[in-house]
């Protein structure tokens, strides 16, 4: 985080270096980041406000929207559940298996968005091994709601518990230890000693996997059986819009997809501002 | 975090309740790529006739994509009242699974396909390299744009089309056929995975001379796109693509939907549905229908699938199927 760099006297070709460097860095994120960003925008207000809003206000739009936070509301609780306990087990507890579980929770970053959908539509697909059985049951997962929060939930799984098991693994377990023997109970330990101690993290795991939840294509493409105003979400609605030759909505669309990250952005960068010394006392070495 | 839980329960209470709830008169229709704008004036129509003659008020549901991964969805459990799809070979899919009674081809008039559209090219304004019809595609210096026959229902027909054309010359055989798709694939830089995503490599990104497609394609592409942009050209002889429709038999005896949907698909065939279909660009199969947008749909030499090939399930095995002619061309590299 330190803003200046260590200026002793540096001779030309350092200093030469210094600048090519960061001019390197800046000519890279201006056309690889910004460049695309701008572009969204641009292309989404092409013909003006009026019809950026009304774009955005169609009945499918506004389903899209509604679907895509839906579904990010129940998969990121379920995963800050998930998380929280898998790290407390992982980092608190010896067990067999422990490496295991550690390879499990990575398992979505290395299997391909395709593939985790498509097992779902093996499992839960009415040729699936399920299928038949939840078909007489009346459930329904592919191509529905459930099917989508599922598969979210696969694929945001690792962000939480990721960011809060190296945490953990560095502060150690003494403070617990001494709220047990003070005679704290298991949950007033839990959230008046590690929470305290986890929040931050935790909440860089929430903001990151809420962005995946919310972007998520891949998988979601394939259990949703894009069904318009039913079972698209705003990444699908975007690809849909552009194949309909509907270039403003499509980039309309996009653009608030993009604004959301933002805002993620935004708060995550809020928070480290007003709370910068906070964090930098809670975070392991060099995190 | 003890709040979590019951805010939860209540979520998926809610979303339980909404997907029974929403059990009026509602139908799905899974469909492929091209037809969004067709069903969009269909829906529309045939909701407020239903309403006129029933006083209930339906809602059709669209689902769009590559023709054959929508009939997979649907054999996957995607809730299809009805398919209207690319070629019959798909419905047969859907059919193979006991979802769709094996005679539907024979429930409608004109083989289940209310309307259909011939295979023409789409090439840029002032036709810059000269193609009027199919041996111009591969003179050196042209590229096509086609998508991939493996995954793409249209792309299908291209092939077909094209194998047809050669045949058809004079003395054409099985041989000069497939020497002269070999030579064709050979021209094509790119194969999409969807009839859609071609059009849009021909028109946005601009690769290609000359984009093989629907005509129904090819003129929206151009009324979407630019009129100053595009020229559509018909070749002499082309293939008449027959996209098929049904009711997908389990699904709507399961939603209690059969009448709708009955009532839908034969909605196609009225005056109104075919009218509908050949603003889209879709020929019409009505006569006076056709006769009044003759100047949209010039005459042609067509040939049908039947005519050529015996049924798409033989097309299929012949040409598409691993290992078959398409595979043996090495065109899908």
């Amino acid at each position: 985080m330190s803003r200046h760099p260590r200026s002793r006297s540096m001779g030309w070709p350092r200093r030469i270096a210094h600048v090519a460097l960061i001019l390197l860095a800046l000519v890279f994120l201006v056309a690889f980041l910004l460049l695309p960003l701008a572009t969204v925008f641009v292309e989404a207000f092409r013909q003006g406000v009026a019809p950026y809003l009304q774009a955005i206000w169609q009945p499918e739009a506004r389903s899209a929207i509604r679907l895509t936070l839906l579904v990010a509301a129940i998969a990121v609780p379920l995963n800050v559940v998930f998380g929280v306990a898998a790290a407390w087990a992982m980092t608190r507890f010896e067990f067999r298996g422990k490496t295991l579980l550690g390879a499990f929770i990575d398992l979505p970053f290395s299997v391909s968005p395709v593939i985790s959908g498509l097992v779902y539509v093996l499992l839960f697909g009415a040729q699936g091994w399920f299928g038949p059985w939840m078909e007489g049951h009346g459930l329904k997962v592919i191509y529905a709601v459930p099917g989508l929060v599922l598969v979210t939930v696969f694929i945001t799984l690792p962000f939480v518990a990721r960011e809060l098991i190296p945490l953990m693994q560095s502060q150690g377990s003494e403070e617990e230890e001494a709220a047990r023997v003070l005679g704290a109970s298991g949950w007033q330990l839990f959230f008046r000693v590690t929470m305290p101690n986890i929040r931050w993290a935790l909440l860089y795991g929430v903001l990151l996997c809420n962005a995946r939840a919310m972007g998520e294509f891949g998988a979601v493409s394939v259990v949703s059986g894009h069904i318009r105003g039913l079972t698209t979400t705003m990444p699908l609605e975007v690809e849909m819009r552009y194949n309909e030759y509907d270039y403003v909505g499509a980039f309309a669309v996009a653009s608030l997809l993009a604004l959301l990250a933002l805002l993620t952005l935004a708060v995550k960068t809020l928070l480290e501002w007003r709370y910068g010394d906070e964090i930098a006392a809670h975070a392991p070495g060099g995190h | 975090m003890n709040k979590l839980v019951p805010c939860l329960v209540a979520l998926a209470g809610t979303l339980l309740a909404a997907s029974v709830a929403a059990k009026d008169v509602t139908l799905l229709n899974v469909s492929y790529d091209p037809t969004r704008e067709l069903y969009r004036d269909i829906n529309n129509a045939f909701a407020a006739q239903w309403k006129a003659q029933h006083g209930d008020s339906v809602t059709i549901q669209m689902s769009h994509g590559g023709s054959g991964k929508q009939a997979r969805s649907v054999v996957d459990g995607l809730p299809a009242d009805v398919v209207t799809l690319a070629l019959a070979y798909d419905i047969d899919a859907v059919s193979d699974r006991g979802l769709i009674a094996r005679n539907w081809q024979t429930r409608l008039p004109d083989n289940a396909s209310p309307y259909t559209s011939a295979i023409v090219f789409l090439v840029r304004k002032g036709n810059p390299k000269g193609i009027k019809d199919w041996a111009d595609l591969v003179r050196p210096g042209v590229q096509v744009v086609t998508p991939n026959p493996k995954s793409s229902g249209g792309a299908r027909w291209n092939f077909l089309a094209a194998w047809g054309y050669a045949l058809k010359q004079p003395g054409g055989n099985e041989a000069k056929a497939r020497a002269y798709v070999q030579e064709l694939y050979k021209h094509v830089p790119v194969l999409d995975t969807g009839a859609r995503g071609a059009t849009n490599t021909f028109a946005q990104r601009g690769i290609g001379d000359v984009l093989i497609a629907w005509e129904n394609e090819a003129l929206l592409a151009q009324r979407q796109l630019g009129k100053d942009k595009f020229e559509v050209v018909v070749p002499s002889v082309t293939i008449l693509a027959e996209p098929p429709v049904s009711v997908v038999d389990a699904n709507a005896d399961k939603h209690g939907t059969r009448a709708v949907a009955d009532a839908y698909v034969q909605f196609l065939y009225t005056p109104q549905g075919q009218e509908i279909a050949a603003k889209n660009y879709y020929r019409p199969r009505l006569q006076d229908v056709a006769a009044r947008y003759a100047s949209q749909f010039p005459a042609t030499h067509t040939f049908t699938i039947g005519e050529v090939f015996g049924d798409w399930r033989q097309a299929q095995a012949k040409f598409f199927a691993e290992g078959a002619i398409f595979d043996q061309l090495g065109a899908g590299r």
